[in-house]
């Protein structure tokens, strides 16, 4: 009955709106592909069946006294108030229930807090609108942002299977094995859920959570930001390929391979035309947010760079911001996120787009150069 | 008891002879009244002002979340209408107006003549539209208006926060403050101005639910108060109490803000408790099973709030023992609510019932703060919150506990006591119709959000992913038919108040109790200028 009032509705709903045949109607909770999620939503369904029992207890006299003792139908009053037995049982019996469900809830809550003994530690830092990974024993890490175009957020363009749901880097994890996760933010409060995986936590400048995962079934699980973080939280979402051990090596090693060549990179003689093309690919992954990819803002929050007084002027202060941010703004100190290429071919970009026209160029070097100056 | 009566009655009688006792004429009447009903009038008016206000802000954000994609609004539009529709709904529509039922009712209830202070509490309210220019004010500053939810979380708030925060800041506090000078009145009525005879056991649950209600917000508000000078500090003063960069603790601003925040949703609730509990048996026509009980519950449910709070944080990395304590408290005030469910059931039970329209509010206020209640409850699990903490699951289950909770309260209230404001009857085919339009709108608009957030949909976002947007297009047309329904509700009062109903009765119910239906319909200027006297 339901599944054909549930198609029926569907049905409607397809007819309306074509956009939406990629949609379902589920319902419930998924029991999700790790030992935690599936104890979670084991809890879960006990407490709704629980819920559920009390409910129709409790309605049913209710609608029982509705439905009989009503004026309409000649009902006299009854004179009762009172009665300790019944009171005291009303206390009790919610009492007992209540126990009996905290026991199983404890059980679950003290193994997901166990995060001893983890084959893998990875650090995840929330940002303003990304996430990065750490592979701190392989030293080595990335960004992972939102890969879903502007166009298909604006209705420009059909949306795609995994609209919002999908980024450029996934974070990838060996299955079968224990991943602890060490949580914290560069600027807000972000947090980090993945619904298949039973695991949700805060990354809280300032503080390192940890939590763990141990992924069964290999698979690409997604997520989101739960924490209100500004105007980019709907779009900052989490994808994690879980992937058969000897695959997860041969990743790990391509990673640290292309960690070293972007070391390499540093020192390398950039031309004007590799800056400005590295540029422009960095800049609209880590600017283009808040300044806009054509560089105008959205001011007062967001100044414009096109024309700004920084990107046209004294080539020192354009750097200082970029790499220090500003106190007291949303501008982050992107000296710490960002290589050195990257923050070179981003001023560069700047200087020299959307008709800036200072003709000047800054290396790799020169930020290495300014960095190490200031920690003198 | 009969010598202080007759003071009273000599006193009154030499009042008389000075002045007579009416409004005065003009718009001053309302500038500098004192009186306790005009004073009641005007916070239920402003109050549905900001219904309607906070109403609209959320016929945005449903209109927004109709379909996928950025339609109507941008991101930094649609987190300050977020914030806004949150902070107008609990400190503009939903706490003024049970101040409102306060003012009017509490002096009737308890027989006496007007609140303990009067110019107190004229000042207190007219502090309240004050602070909500000022808040509504900012959405047209540069940069903005709070665009960080009602819950303003640092350093999202703070370092990261619009220019316009410091605004918004400096109106919760003339909002708090209007709170607490409203507590201290409500508390010094009822605990010195009660008729003779009337012991504490005997009052009314209403007054009762209230006196609690003033405790809680004279415990509480002082807290917000401090939270918000902190976040003061830290905006103007460089100082880093939430800054991590300087030392300071994000996590510090959550405790403390949940603090206040707990015993806030009871702030919400507990009044409404009260009215329901003069409803039901009134249209039962069948005494409340257990007053005392009734009293008890109350008491418990409010010292209890104070010790859940960190309930709201189960996922910012407390330790395991904290979990432990936070989720066995909060599951214990299933206990003393479960306690108020089965006595209004049991009420009911054996009565001879009508439906009329608060009747109809009513049940429907038990029916759904228990569903409400019920997905409280599975939020209390800690190891469950972990899914559905911060995701629209938690929408589903404070709108649950608000919208049919607070709000009915406040919808049955009103229609109970109209006639008695008015003195006339409201258009009862219509009040019914108000009834149905909202209690189908209001399902279909929150049951869905369930649905999307178990399924893995997280709050406050402008936009989702494909797997979301059926049951979003089903909750915005049922909140556009609930949101709808509510100017019918203005035309209903409207009609009532300039006369277009039977004239009402003293008491026009047939089982209702109480001090308030033995003054005439409409009820005097001035009442219980001699006490009466209570057995």
């Amino acid at each position: 009955m339901r599944v054909c009032a549930k198609r029926a509705f569907a049905l409607c709903g397809l007819a309306l709106f074509p956009v939406m045949s990629m949609a379902d109607w589920t319902m419930n909770m998924s029991p999700g592909v790790t030992q935690t999620s599936n104890d979670i939503y084991g809890l879960h369904m006990t407490i709704l069946w629980i819920c559920v029992v009390i409910g129709v207890v409790v309605f049913g006299v209710m609608f029982w006294s509705i439905f009989a003792h009503r004026k309409s139908r000649g009902h006299k009053p009854a004179n009762f108030h009172e009665n300790t037995t019944v009171e005291v049982l009303w206390t009790i019996i919610p009492l007992v229930i209540l126990v009996a469900m905290a026991i199983p809830a404890t059980t679950t809550l003290i193994d997901m807090y166990d995060t001893t003994e983890a084959d893998v530690d990875i650090k995840i830092t929330g940002y303003q609108w990304k996430w990065k990974y750490d592979y701190l024993d392989d030293e080595f890490g990335y960004f992972s942002s939102l890969s879903t175009p502007r166009d298909q957020i604006n209705n420009r363009q059909t949306k795609g299977d995994n609209y919002l749901l999908e980024v450029d880097n996934p974070l990838v994890v060996p299955v079968g094995q224990k991943v602890r996760l060490l949580m914290t933010a560069n600027d807000v409060i972000h947090s980090w859920w993945v619904p298949e995986f039973g695991l949700k936590k805060d990354a809280i400048p300032g503080f390192i959570n940890e939590a763990w995962i141990r992924v069964d079934t290999p698979g690409t699980y997604r997520g989101q930001c739960t924490e209100l973080c500004g105007k980019g939280h709907g779009f900052m979402p989490i994808v994690v390929e879980a992937v058969p051990q000897a695959e997860y090596q041969t990743w790990i090693g391509e990673q640290r391979a292309a960690a070293e060549k972007e070391k390499e990179l540093t020192q390398k003689e950039w031309t004007m035309p590799e800056l400005m093309e590295r540029g422009e690919k960095s800049y609209q992954s880590t600017c283009a947010a808040c300044h806009q990819a054509d560089g105008s803002g959205l001011p007062p929050s967001f100044p414009a760079l096109r024309g700004s007084a920084i990107a046209v002027g004294d080539i020192a202060g354009h750097i200082d911001i970029v790499v220090n941010g500003k106190r007291g703004t949303a501008m982050q100190a992107f000296g710490k996120q960002l290589n050195e290429v990257d923050i070179a071919a981003i001023i560069t970009y700047e200087r020299n787009a959307w008709g800036n026209n200072v003709g000047d160029m800054v290396t790799p070097k020169d930020i290495f150069d300014y960095k190490n100056q200031q920690q003198q | 008891m009969s010598t202080v009566a007759d003071a009273h009655t000599s006193e009154h009688s030499l009042g008389q002879n000075h002045d007579h006792h009416g409004p005065a004429k003009g718009w001053t009447r309302w500038l500098f009244t004192t009186n306790h009903k005009d004073i009641g009038t005007m916070y239920l008016i402003f109050s549905f002002g900001m219904f309607l206000l906070g109403g609209t802000m959320a016929m945005v954000i449903r209109a927004e979340l109709f379909q996928p994609g950025l339609q109507i609004v941008q991101p930094e539009f649609f987190n300050q209408i977020t914030t806004m529709h949150g902070l107008i709904m609990v400190f503009g529509a939903v706490m003024p107006a049970f101040v409102g039922l306060a003012n009017w009712m509490l002096p009737l209830m308890i027989g006496a003549p007007d609140m303990a202070l009067p110019r107190m509490n004229n000042w207190s309210f007219w502090l309240l539209p004050c602070s909500f220019l000022i808040l509504v004010s900012t959405l047209f500053m540069d940069g903005g208006g709070p665009n960080f939810g009602w819950t303003f979380y640092a350093p999202l708030s703070t370092t990261y926060g619009p220019p316009s925060t410091t605004y918004f800041i400096f109106a919760l506090h003339i909002a708090g403050a209007s709170s607490i000078m409203g507590a201290i009145n409500v508390i010094s009525t009822i605990l010195n101005m009660r008729a003779p005879g009337m012991t504490l056991m005997k009052m009314p649950l209403f007054v009762w639910t209230w006196l609690i209600t003033a405790f809680l917000l004279l415990a509480v508000m002082p807290v917000l108060a401090g939270v918000l000078t902190m976040m003061l500090m830290d905006i103007n003063f460089g100082t880093s109490f939430f800054d991590a960069s300087g030392g300071g603790d994000p996590v510090l601003f959550q405790h403390i803000f949940w603090f206040f925040g707990h015993p806030e949703v009871y702030i919400m609730i507990l009044p409404a408790f009260g009215a329901i509990s003069h409803i039901v048996p009134a249209f039962s026509r069948k005494p409340l099973f257990g007053h005392a009980s009734m009293v008890y519950a109350t008491c418990a449910i409010a010292l209890l709030s104070f010790l859940v709070w960190a309930h709201h944080m189960f996922t910012v990395g407390i330790p395991v023992a904290g979990q432990l304590f936070f989720m066995y408290a909060t599951l214990l005030i299933a206990v003393p609510t479960g306690v108020k469910v089965f006595n209004w059931v049991a009420t009911m039970f054996r009565g001879s019932m009508t439906f009329e329209a608060p009747m109809l509010f009513a049940i429907a206020f038990i029916i759904l703060f228990t569903v409400g209640g019920f997905s409280g409850l599975m939020l209390a699990i800690a190891p469950a919150d972990f899914q559905y903490h911060d995701t629209y699951f938690v929408v589903a289950h404070f709108h649950y506990v608000l919208v049919p909770g607070a709000i009915f309260g406040i919808f049955a209230s009103a229609y109970f006591w109209l006639p008695k404001w008015t003195g006339y009857m409201y258009d009862e085919t219509l009040a019914k119709t108000h009834f149905w339009l909202s209690f189908v709108g209001m399902n279909l608009a929150f049951f869905p959000m369930h649905f999307l957030g178990l399924a893995g949909m997280p709050r406050r976002i402008p936009d989702y992913a494909l797997q979301f947007a059926d049951f979003n297009m089903v909750s915005s047309i049922g909140a556009f038919l609930f949101g709808a329904t509510q100017l019918l509700f203005l035309f209903i009062v409207v009609k009532c108040a300039r006369g277009g109903g039977e004239p009402a009765a003293a008491n026009p119910w047939d089982g209702a109790e109480g001090l308030e239906w033995t003054v005439p319909s409409p009820a005097p200027y001035h009442t219980f200028s001699t006490p009466p006297e209570v057995r």
